[in-house]
C-alpha cells in the first residue's frame, strides 16, 4: 500500500491564497522596477542639464544655436550641439547606406529564394555578426578599414581644394560609418525576415498562381504586405547605430566640427561622452556637466525613433488572419 | 495602367534580382571573413598563457589579461544574478498574472523604450544612482559608510565608488529590456491548453506557472537569457562611464574592488600609439570572442536539443 502520508497534507486554501498573494505581489514589484528605472533616467539626466544650464557661459539658445562645440580647447569655450549631432548624423548615414540596403536584400533572400542548407550557414554566420561586441568593430575599423581607406589618399587628391583636402586621416567619419554598417546590418536582416516571414503563404501562392516570378511576389507582395515590420527595422537599426558608443570612440575621431566630408575627422555625441566620461575632464566642470547635456539629446533623439517605430508598428501593420 | 512585360523580360528581372541578393548575402559573409582574419592574424602570435597570467604592464611583452578577465567574470555574475530573477519574474507577471489593462500596457511600452535606450545613457544613470547613489551619502573619496574590513569578502560601503558592484548592477540595467523581452517571447509560445489543463485539476494560477508554464519555458528563457549575458561580456560604454580603472594590477576581492573589464583592456590598448599594444588588444578580442562564441555554442545547443515540440 502506498504511504500516503508523505504526499504530505494538503495545505489550506488560506495558505495557498496567502503564498499566491505574497508571490504575485513580489512579481508585481519586479515589473513595476523597468518604470523605477526610466524614471531615474529622466530625473538624473534632467537634473545634471539643469546644473550644466546654470553655468555662467551656458545657454539655452547657444546649445541650439551655435555652430560651435569646443568645450576643451581654445580660450572661449562655446556649447553649441549641431556638431556633435551632424558628426552623429554623417556616421548614421554612411552606416544605414550600407546596411539597410544589403540588410533588406539579404533578408528577402533568406525568407523567398534560399533554401535550408543556405540558410543553416548564413543564420549562424549573422548570429555571430550580432553578438561581435561594439568595441571589436571599433579596433577593425581603425585598424583595418582606415589604413585600407587610406590607401585610396593618391587618387582622391585631386578632388580636394587645399582648404578642404579630401585624404583620409587616422581618424575618419567613413571608416567609423562603414562598422558601424556591418555592425547593424545583422540587425536590419534578422527584423526584417521576421517581418517577411509574418506574410502569410496564401498570399505568395495567390501571386504565384498569377504567373508572377519570385521576385515580381517579393518585390510587389511580400514586401509591401510586410512594410511596416521593415520600416520598424530600419529605424531600430538607426537608433542603434545613433547610440553606439565604441565604434566612434575609437576610429571617428574626436573633432566636433560641421562637416559632410566622410574624409573628415567628426566627433559624435557618443564619441563625446565617451570622452569627457573616460576621464578628460574633472567631474563638476562645465565641460563634464555639458556630457549630460549630451546624453539628454542622445535620449530624446533615440526615443522619439524608438516611439516613431513603434507608431509605424501599430498603426500600419497589415493584418491577414 | 501599363502594358504587361513580355515573360522573357520578366525572367531576367527575376535573375538579375537573385544574383543581387547573392552578392549582398556574400558581402555580409565576406566581412565577417575579413573581420575575423585579420583579428587572429594580428593577434595570434602574442596569444599564449603567459598573456592569460599576466597583469597590467607599461611594456606590451609583459602585459596580460588577467585582471580585466576575472573582472569581467565579477561583473557579468553580478549582473546575471540580479537580471535573470528580475527579468523573468516581470515576464511571468505581465505574461501570466497582469491583466491587460491600461497600465500593463504602458508597462510594457516603457520596457520596449527601455530597449532603445542607448547604453551608455545606462552608464550615466549607473553612475549617478550606483557610483555616487544620487549624493546623499556625501561627495568624494572617503564621504559615505564603509561596513566591514576593507580586505574581506564581505567589505562594503555606500555609495558602491566605481566598484565591480556599480559596474554589474549598471549592466544589469542594459540587459534587463532583453531579459524581459526574450522571456515574454518564451512564455507566449507555451501553449494555452497547457495552462487550461493544469487549471482545470485545480491549480491556482501560480501552481499552473510553476508547474507547467515555467518548466514547458525553461528553453526559450535559457537561450534568451544567455544571448542577454553575451551582450553583457561584450558591452563596455556603460563601465567606462561607471569609471572602470585603466591600469590595475589587483583582482578583485570583494563587491567594493575597482574594477576592469575586457572589452574595456581592448579600448584601452587600441587608443595607445604603440603597436605592440595594438597586437594585444588583437589577441585579447581573440580571448573574448571565444568566449562568446561558447556561449552562443550553448544558446544553441539548447534550442536545439531541448527545445521539444509541444502540442
Amino acid at each position: 500500500m502506498a504511504d500516503l502520508t508523505r504526499l504530505g497534507r494538503p495545505k489550506s486554501v488560506a495558505v495557498r491564497r496567502f503564498r499566491e498573494r505574497l508571490i504575485v505581489g513580489s512579481l508585481a514589484i519586479a515589473a513595476t522596477f523597468s518604470i523605477f528605472v526610466t524614471l531615474s533616467i529622466l530625473v538624473v539626466l534632467a537634473r545634471e542639464t539643469l546644473i550644466f544650464f546654470r553655468f555662467p557661459d551656458v545657454s539655452l539658445g547657444e546649445f541650439f544655436g551655435s555652430l560651435e562645440w569646443n568645450p576643451l580647447l581654445g580660450a572661449e569655450k562655446h556649447f553649441g550641439i549641431w556638431p556633435l549631432v551632424s558628426g552623429t548624423l554623417l556616421v548614421t548615414v554612411i552606416a544605414a547606406s550600407i546596411a539597410l540596403p544589403i540588410g533588406l536584400v539579404t533578408a528577402i533572400y533568406l525568407s523567398e529564394y534560399a533554401g535550408a542548407r543556405v540558410r543553416a550557414v548564413l543564420k549562424p554566420a549573422l548570429e555571430i555578426l550580432a553578438g561581435i561586441p561594439t568595441v571589436v568593430y571599433g579596433f577593425f575599423a581603425l585598424m583595418f578599414i582606415t589604413p585600407a581607406l587610406q590607401k585610396l589618399n593618391p587618387a582622391l587628391e585631386s578632388l580636394g581644394t587645399p582648404e578642404s583636402p579630401v585624404s583620409f586621416g587616422g581618424y575618419n567619419a567613413l571608416a567609423a560609418g562603414i562598422a558601424m554598417g556591418i555592425m547593424i546590418l545583422p540587425i536590419v536582416c534578422s527584423l526584417s525576415e521576421d517581418a517577411l516571414r509574418a506574410v502569410p503563404r496564401a498570399l505568395r501562392d495567390g501571386a504565384f498562381a498569377l504567373g508572377g516570378t519570385r521576385f515580381d511576389v517579393s518585390a510587389k507582395v511580400v514586401v509591401p504586405a510586410a512594410l511596416s515590420g521593415i520600416v520598424a527595422a530600419f529605424l531600430l537599426a538607426i537608433s542603434r547605430a545613433i547610440g553606439e558608443t565604441m565604434i566612434v570612440a575609437l576610429a571617428a575621431g574626436g573633432l566636433a566640427r560641421l562637416t559632410a566630408n566622410p574624409t573628415n575627422e567628426v566627433q559624435t555625441m557618443t564619441g563625446y561622452m565617451a570622452q569627457i566620461f573616460g576621464g578628460d575632464a574633472p567631474a563638476g566642470s562645465v565641460e563634464y556637466q555639458s556630457s549630460y547635456a549630451v546624453g539628454a539629446t542622445l535620449f530624446c533623439i533615440t526615443f522619439l525613433l524608438t516611439m516613431l517605430g513603434q507608431y509605424i508598428l501599430r498603426r500600419f501593420r497589415e493584418e491577414y488572419d | 495602367m501599363a502594358t504587361p512585360r513580355s515573360a522573357a523580360s520578366r525572367l531576367l528581372q527575376n535573375r538579375a534580382f537573385l544574383w543581387l541578393c547573392l552578392i549582398a548575402t556574400n558581402l555580409a559573409i565576406l566581412a565577417l571573413a575579413i573581420l575575423l582574419i585579420s583579428i587572429v592574424w594580428q593577434g595570434w602570435s602574442t596569444l599564449d598563457g603567459d598573456f592569460l597570467a599576466q597583469r597590467a604592464s607599461r611594456k606590451p611583452e609583459n602585459a596580460g589579461i588577467l585582471v580585466p578577465l576575472l573582472g569581467s567574470v565579477w561583473v557579468c555574475a553580478i549582473c546575471g544574478l540580479v537580471a535573470l530573477p528580475l527579468g523573468v519574474g516581470t515576464a511571468i507577471y505581465l505574461e501570466e498574472f497582469a491583466r491587460r489593462t491600461r497600465f500593463t500596457r504602458f508597462v510594457q511600452t516603457n520596457i520596449l523604450n527601455l530597449a532603445g535606450v542607448p547604453s551608455i545613457v545606462y552608464g550615466i544613470l549607473g553612475l549617478t544612482a550606483f557610483a555616487r547613489m544620487f549624493g546623499v551619502f556625501g561627495v568624494g573619496a572617503d564621504a559615505g559608510i564603509q561596513l566591514g574590513d576593507q580586505d574581506s569578502l564581505f567589505y562594503l560601503r555606500l555609495p558602491f565608488g566605481s566598484s565591480v558592484l556599480a559596474g554589474g548592477l549598471t549592466l544589469m540595467l542594459v540587459i534587463l529590456p532583453i531579459v524581459i523581452i526574450s522571456t515574454q517571447e518564451a512564455l507566449r509560445a507555451i501553449p494555452p491548453s497547457l495552462r487550461s489543463g493544469s487549471l482545470a485539476l485545480g491549480a491556482t494560477t501560480w501552481q499552473t506557472v510553476w508547474g507547467m508554464t515555467l518548466p514547458a519555458a525553461v528553453p526559450g528563457i535559457m537561450t534568451g537569457s544567455i544571448l542577454a549575458m553575451s551582450r553583457a561580456i561584450g558591452e563596455s560604454a556603460p563601465l567606462l562611464v561607471v569609471g572602470s580603472a585603466l591600469f590595475l594590477m589587483a583582482t578583485p576581492n570583494n563587491l567594493m574592488s575597482d574594477f576592469s573589464v575586457l572589452p574595456l583592456q581592448i579600448f584601452n590598448w587600441a587608443q595607445r600609439p604603440q603597436a605592440g599594444f595594438h597586437d594585444l588588444a588583437a589577441s585579447a578580442i581573440i580571448v573574448q570572442l571565444i568566449v562568446l562564441l561558447a556561449f552562443n555554442g550553448v544558446a544553441v545547443f539548447i534550442r536545439q536539443k531541448l527545445q521539444k515540440p509541444l502540442l
